[in-house]
């Protein structure tokens, strides 16, 4: 019992990135923007977090400075596609290309040394509960912080005034500008809630998951986080399910290799790039699920006219 | 203030040719204030990264040794880029080429005669035509998005060839380290003038295939069904051209000249395999089919000037001490700037008040023109 209670908080653990950096690029692109730069984003988070939270002795604040860092960087990429109305595809790759290269300079000196790591949660009779307590009341701050998210996006998408504006630029911003919608202000809002969720997710990673700095730490992570946008067809709940799928995968494949299962190591390591494969190839093979929930204006420059 | 873009009535050529050039200085401007920002001198540092590497004969070897698969794989991904296609993962099948190339001088090192090396090289250009051609299949076939699978794929490879050179290929007489046996000259690529430096026929290939791929962009039927296909799909269908087969051709010509610049690299440069083979090649090249405006021709300069920066961040390290992930950062700003000077090809930019539009053009790029 104790070795699956185990196994279920490193699940956890592994899936709360995913989750979080999913659900900021899901509001991204549900209004109609596809930003690649979640793992550019996301690895400036991790290593903006690692120094804040180092320099300063608080990962609370490594925390606050993940956050500021994913949503400035991400600001970048807002200036250029949606004041630029630049490639999406393109301008999002040179936002990771750039994220890979100003984290990797900017950890140089931070590589080796030990980091923060932000307090698990503990509730004296709650966290002790057998069974469900540690599961539930004794996880790290930011679990209970993805958690919140994907509730509260879920909420805002569906459920206010300003999610369904949201949506229906994303399905056609060409009609909403004629209502009246700033469209463009409503993307750069968007893209910067996305910045900031990746940021987090990155800020995760070095505070939490594995509180140092190693170059590359994001590991596909961002990417995988895009993947599960789709294999979620843009909706928050969904994408809660998958993270912790690929979360599974993730921890299933460190168990094995410790297992010492006679396979190589490196094989087990690509499980968790191949199962995004399989999962993106069963979810497109169904024609009009994707179409019928890809928001329709996704990926194309808008330019309002006068 | 805001930004306003007003559409040009035609894209204009002049800053279609400028757009780089302006790129390349904005880059130099943002890399001085980064340089002072780090402390030091952005003038000994720019002539570190810019100056130094072309001062001698032997350097401009290297050079050609860098810029050799920056091209390759960069003229094969502006075919797919023109097409629409967005194949991200050249890096991986960069790595297969490089597998798939050695079979022979790994496992048949004896084999040894004037076919051995001709052979490895169209089995490094199969091997990534191969790989490149999963995600073309499963976009082709299952309409699965192919950035995403292309670029999962580059992880699959690089395990993939940690595996091979940790495990099964790895040199029995190595001292246990990870790695191949040495190839055989018969297997080795040779160095064009060995007097003056290591640049070898991977150089050339990269010349001959840009020259070929822009003959065929701009003189063949298959070039202008690209361009049809990548700008209006549906105009293209019409034409008779199918769209499942240009992602075929786009992935596997692409996947091709990546695995030829991966076993020219291996036989050539590196003369055995490591467990990486690539400074990321494969991820740079995207940015050098970008600056080189997509056209092979301009593809063969920008590769010269990415490769610059390859050379130019191991001067620096040496010279004064900056890490050499500096040379990556120039490399994405480029790419950024790229991406936004090319931005006025078709529109022209001016500065709005928030309340009161101003009509005179109040843009500093627009005084260019």
């Amino acid at each position: 019992m104790d070795i699956t209670i185990a196994i279920l908080l490193t699940i956890a653990t592994a899936a709360t990135p995913l989750l979080i950096a999913a659900i900021g690029e899901l509001v991204v692109e549900r209004s109609g923007v596809l930003n690649l730069g979640v793992e550019g984003m996301m690895i400036m988070g991790a290593v903006g977090g690692f120094g804040a939270g180092y320099l300063t002795g608080s990962a609370w604040l490594g925390l606050l400075a993940a956050i500021a860092i994913g949503a400035l960087f991400s600001l970048l990429f807002a200036v250029m596609t949606l004041s630029l109305a630049t490639n999406q595809v393109a301008t999002g790759l040179s936002l990771t290309l750039l994220g890979l290269g100003f984290s990797g300079m900017m950890g140089t000196g931070f590589v080796g040394l030990p980091g923060q790591r932000l307090p698990d949660l503990y509730i004296p009779g709650l966290t002790t509960l057998p069974v469900v307590g540690e599961f539930l009341f004794g996880q790290d701050p930011i679990f209970y912080i993805s958690i919140a998210l994907t509730a509260g996006v879920a909420w805002f998408l569906f459920k206010t005034r300003a999610g369904l504006t949201l949506r229906s630029i994303g399905d056609s911003h060409g009609s909403a500008h004629a209502l009246g919608i700033n469209v463009i202000r409503y993307r750069y809002m968007a893209v910067i809630f996305g910045g900031a969720c990746a940021g987090l997710a990155g800020g995760q990673l070095s505070l939490v998951y594995t509180p140092q700095w190693v170059e590359n730490m994001s590991a596909g992570r961002g990417w995988i986080a895009l993947a599960l946008v789709v294999f979620a067809s843009w909706r928050p709940w969904r994408v809660l399910v998958g993270a912790y799928i690929f979360g599974a995968v993730w921890i299933g494949q460190l168990h094995a290799q410790a297992f010492g299962i006679p396979v190589p190591p490196q094989i087990l390591s690509s499980l968790p790039y191949l199962a995004t494969i399989v999962v993106l190839v069963l979810i497109s093979r169904n024609k009009r699920l994707t179409m019928m929930n890809t928001p329709a204006s996704l990926g194309q420059p808008f330019v309002p006219d006068r | 203030m805001r930004l306003e873009l007003i559409k040009r009535p035609q894209r204009s050529a002049l800053f279609s040719i400028l757009s780089p050039f302006i790129a390349f200085v904005l880059t130099l401007v943002a890399g001085s204030i980064m340089f002072a920002l780090l402390g030091v001198n952005p003038v000994s540092a720019l002539h570190a990264y810019f100056v130094e590497p072309l001062s001698q004969v032997w350097q401009l070897h290297e050079l050609a040794i860098k810029a050799a698969p920056l091209i390759l794989i960069a003229v094969g991904l502006s075919v797919c880029y023109r097409a629409n296609i967005w194949n991200i993962g050249a890096e991986g099948q960069f790595i297969m080429g490089g597998i798939v190339g050695s079979i022979l001088p790994v496992t048949y090192p004896e084999f040894q005669n004037a076919f051995v090396l001709p052979l490895m090289l169209l089995m490094g250009m199969v091997g990534g035509a191969a790989y490149a051609a999963i995600p073309a299949f499963l976009k082709a076939r299952f309409n699965t998005n192919e950035i995403l699978t292309s670029l999962m794929l580059v992880y699959v490879a690089q395990l993939l060839l940690d595996w091979i050179v940790r495990g099964p290929w790895r040199d029995p007489k190595g001292f246990n380290f990870p790695q191949t046996v040495q190839f055989s000259d018969a297997a080795t690529l040779p160095e064009l003038w060995p007097q003056s430096g290591r640049a070898n026929w991977g150089f050339v290939f990269a010349l001959v295939a840009a020259v070929l791929v822009w003959l065929m962009m701009s003189r063949m039927l298959k070039g202008f069904e690209v361009r049809v296909l990548g700008s209006s799909p549906r105009a293209g269908r019409f034409a008779g051209f199918s769209v499942g087969r240009m992602v075929f051709f786009a992935f596997m010509l692409s996947g091709a000249l990546a695995g030829l610049a991966g076993i020219s690299e291996v036989s050539g440069a590196i003369n055995q395999l490591l467990p990486s083979i690539s400074p990321g090649y494969g991820f740079t090249a995207i940015i050098v089919a970008f600056l080189g405006r997509l056209n092979p021709l301009g593809i063969v300069a920008a590769g010269l000037v990415l490769g610059l920066t390859y050379l130019g961040g191991e001067s620096a390290q040496a010279a004064l001490g900056l890490s050499d992930k500096v040379a990556r950062v120039f490399q994405g700003m480029l790419l950024f700037f790229v991406l936004g000077c090319d931005t006025l090809i078709h529109y022209r930019i001016r500065l709005v008040g928030m309340t009161t539009p101003k009509l005179e053009p109040a843009s500093k790029l627009e005084e260019v023109h």
